[in-house]
């Protein structure tokens, strides 16, 4: 039930992103939007000794989407490059627990086709 | 021509029954199964469907169904019979001098996109002017940037006042520039502003401009005369008037209709066919190819029938009202802002509105957990939304079947997203 989304975790992080913010330099900066509704999401990330040093989002949107970005940074904390790649939309989903209808599945998924876009872009030896 | 069915004897201004009118829509009476009821308030989108016109496809389908125009037997003798009747009563309901001046479709976008594809690819050339407005819905824009796209002619955008109708005076000083072509919305999707075709479309002419106009969201909501507004063109869409998804109207003008070329190619619009060539029907006949639609188009007829026998001006007036209440009913919720005119004479049963900085989906998410349907999105106006500076807003809207509750309805379940999102609390 939507009500049910809205309550626990996509209001808290919603209110009190994690990771919120811009990171410079960045071992790389990916951005995407969902245009049918005009959710923005950008994630930066620094990448040392092949991990996930430090990852930042910022952008504008829906709760769903916003919300998402926050989860999805908290996740991805500390995973290897490798981990990363092989993050799957069930594994966002999960993590974020309660149902996701059809039609706001693009705005939860909107920050991963994010962070997969410029995943791929970092050379393992870019340490 | 039979006089227009809206100035029918429907004297007096007694109000609808909109209680027993939605007892006539079955999807709107099912078993709530823990649910609230339905309040569905977004018919800008569609509408739904009275028993009268399901009932027509249902007897279209079990008592003579059969391919038109040409079968010799009694099946196909009536479903001609019927759809050419749907035609008359199409063309009645606006006022087209003749039922020759109504071409089936399966609705508003084909319309727009037939009247590009013919008349606009024969009379549209390099540097031309079409001067569209900034309310236009992306049906009544794409298919002229597309035309724009192969002859080279430009295109201008009308500009609006603040309070979201059209600007007469900028719209005045762009006719100076003598374009070829006005497409304009009678009733905009998203802010519901009624635009004074009559005038638009007089001064447009007399500039010798040709007149599109978009009527989806106004045939079905008030009274329509193609005579009165004087325009070349006109579109709407039947799923969006109680007629099922798949039939629509396009009205032209015969001096028009006669002289452009055919939109789709093949059976049904043909007078004589060669290995290698052919020559085409006269009237709406060369712009139906193929098999139509033809239990939507007589659903469009048994909807029509119903909505004269409801009155366009009563409808109107139900509309109005329930603008008011909601207008007046709106602003207790704190953060709210409407989007267009106060004057209920310029609006019509449609209210855009944003509350706080919340997101429309959410909005329209949490009002579904109390079962209140709204559209939330850039409703197919994305140059509107750019002007306005927001990327979406909150839709409601209005038709035969809603009532204050549903307003209540609404109202209540936008003070429960306010509480979701702690509104009044401690910000974030």
């Amino acid at each position: 039930m939507s009500d049910q989304l809205y309550r626990e975790i996509i209001l808290d992080h919603y209110k009190n992103p994690r990771n919120k913010g811009v990171l410079d330099p960045h071992d790389f900066s990916a951005e995407d939007v969902n245009p049918l509704c005009g959710d923005e999401i950008r994630i930066d990330l620094r990448v040392k000794d092949g991990k996930v040093d430090e990852v930042k989002f910022s952008g504008r949107g829906c709760a769903v989407s916003q919300a998402s970005a926050s989860i999805l940074t908290e996740m991805i904390e500390g995973m290897s490059v490798d981990e990363v790649k092989a993050l799957t939309k069930d594994d966002l989903l999960e993590e974020i627990g309660i149902p996701v209808s059809p039609a706001r599945l693009k705005c939860a998924l909107l920050s991963l086709k994010v962070l997969k876009s410029g995943i791929y872009g970092v050379q393992q030896d870019d340490l | 021509m039979a006089q227009s069915a809206h100035t029918t004897t429907q004297h007096s201004f007694s109000p609808l029954d909109a209680s027993a009118i939605r007892a006539e829509f079955p999807i709107l009476n099912q078993p709530l199964e823990g649910r609230q009821r339905l309040a569905f308030l977004d018919s800008a989108a569609s509408s739904q469907k009275p028993t009268a016109v399901i009932q027509a496809l249902d007897d279209y389908y079990r008592k003579y169904n059969a391919n038109i125009h040409r079968g010799v037997y009694q099946l196909s003798e009536t479903a001609t019979s019927k759809y050419e009747e749907s035609r008359h009563l199409v063309a009645s309901f606006v006022n087209a001098a003749t039922p020759r001046e109504i071409v089936f479709v399966r609705n508003t976008t084909e319309a727009i996109n037939l009247v590009a594809k013919t008349w606009g690819r024969q009379n549209i050339t390099r540097g031309d002017l079409i001067l569209v407005s900034y309310l236009e819905h992306h049906s009544n824009l794409v298919p002229w940037h597309m035309l724009a796209e192969v002859t080279g002619a430009v295109i201008k955008g009308i500009p609006l006042t603040s309070d979201l109708q059209i600007d007469v005076e900028a719209f005045d000083l762009l006719l100076t520039e003598e374009p070829k072509l006005v497409a304009i919305t009678h009733v905009s999707n998203s802010i519901g502003t009624i635009n004074d075709v009559v005038s638009l479309t007089a001064k447009a002419q007399a500039a010798g401009a040709t007149v599109l106009v978009d009527a989806a969201q106004s045939v079905p909501h008030l009274p329509v005369d193609v005579q009165a507004i004087g325009c070349d063109f006109l579109a709407f869409s039947g799923h969006k008037m109680l007629a099922p998804m798949g039939s629509g109207a396009l009205y032209a003008r015969r001096k028009h209709l006669d002289a452009m070329p055919p939109f789709m190619g093949g059976g049904g619009m043909i007078k004589k066919v060669r290995i290698d060539s052919s020559t085409y029907q006269d009237g709406p006949a060369r712009h139906e190819a193929g098999t139509p639609s033809v239990g939507d188009a007589i659903g469009l007829g048994a909807a029509v029938e119903y909505l004269t026998a409801l009155g366009m001006d009563r409808i109107r007036e139900h509309e109005r009202e329930l603008m008011a209440y909601a207008m007046a009913k709106l602003p207790e919720v704190q953060g709210l802002v409407q989007l267009g005119s106060p004057d209920l004479a310029v609006r019509s049963g449609v209210i855009s509105f944003t509350l706080n900085d919340i997101h429309a989906h959410d909005i329209a998410a949490i009002l579904d957990s109390s079962n209140v349907a709204v559209r939330a999105g850039h409703h197919c106006n994305q140059p509107l939304m750019d002007l306005l500076g927001i990327t979406s807003t909150t839709r409601a809207s209005f038709y035969v079947y809603n009532t204050p509750e549903d307003v209540d309805q609404l109202v209540d379940a936008l003070h429960n997203v306010n509480r979701i999102f702690e509104v009044g609390a401690a910000s974030r």
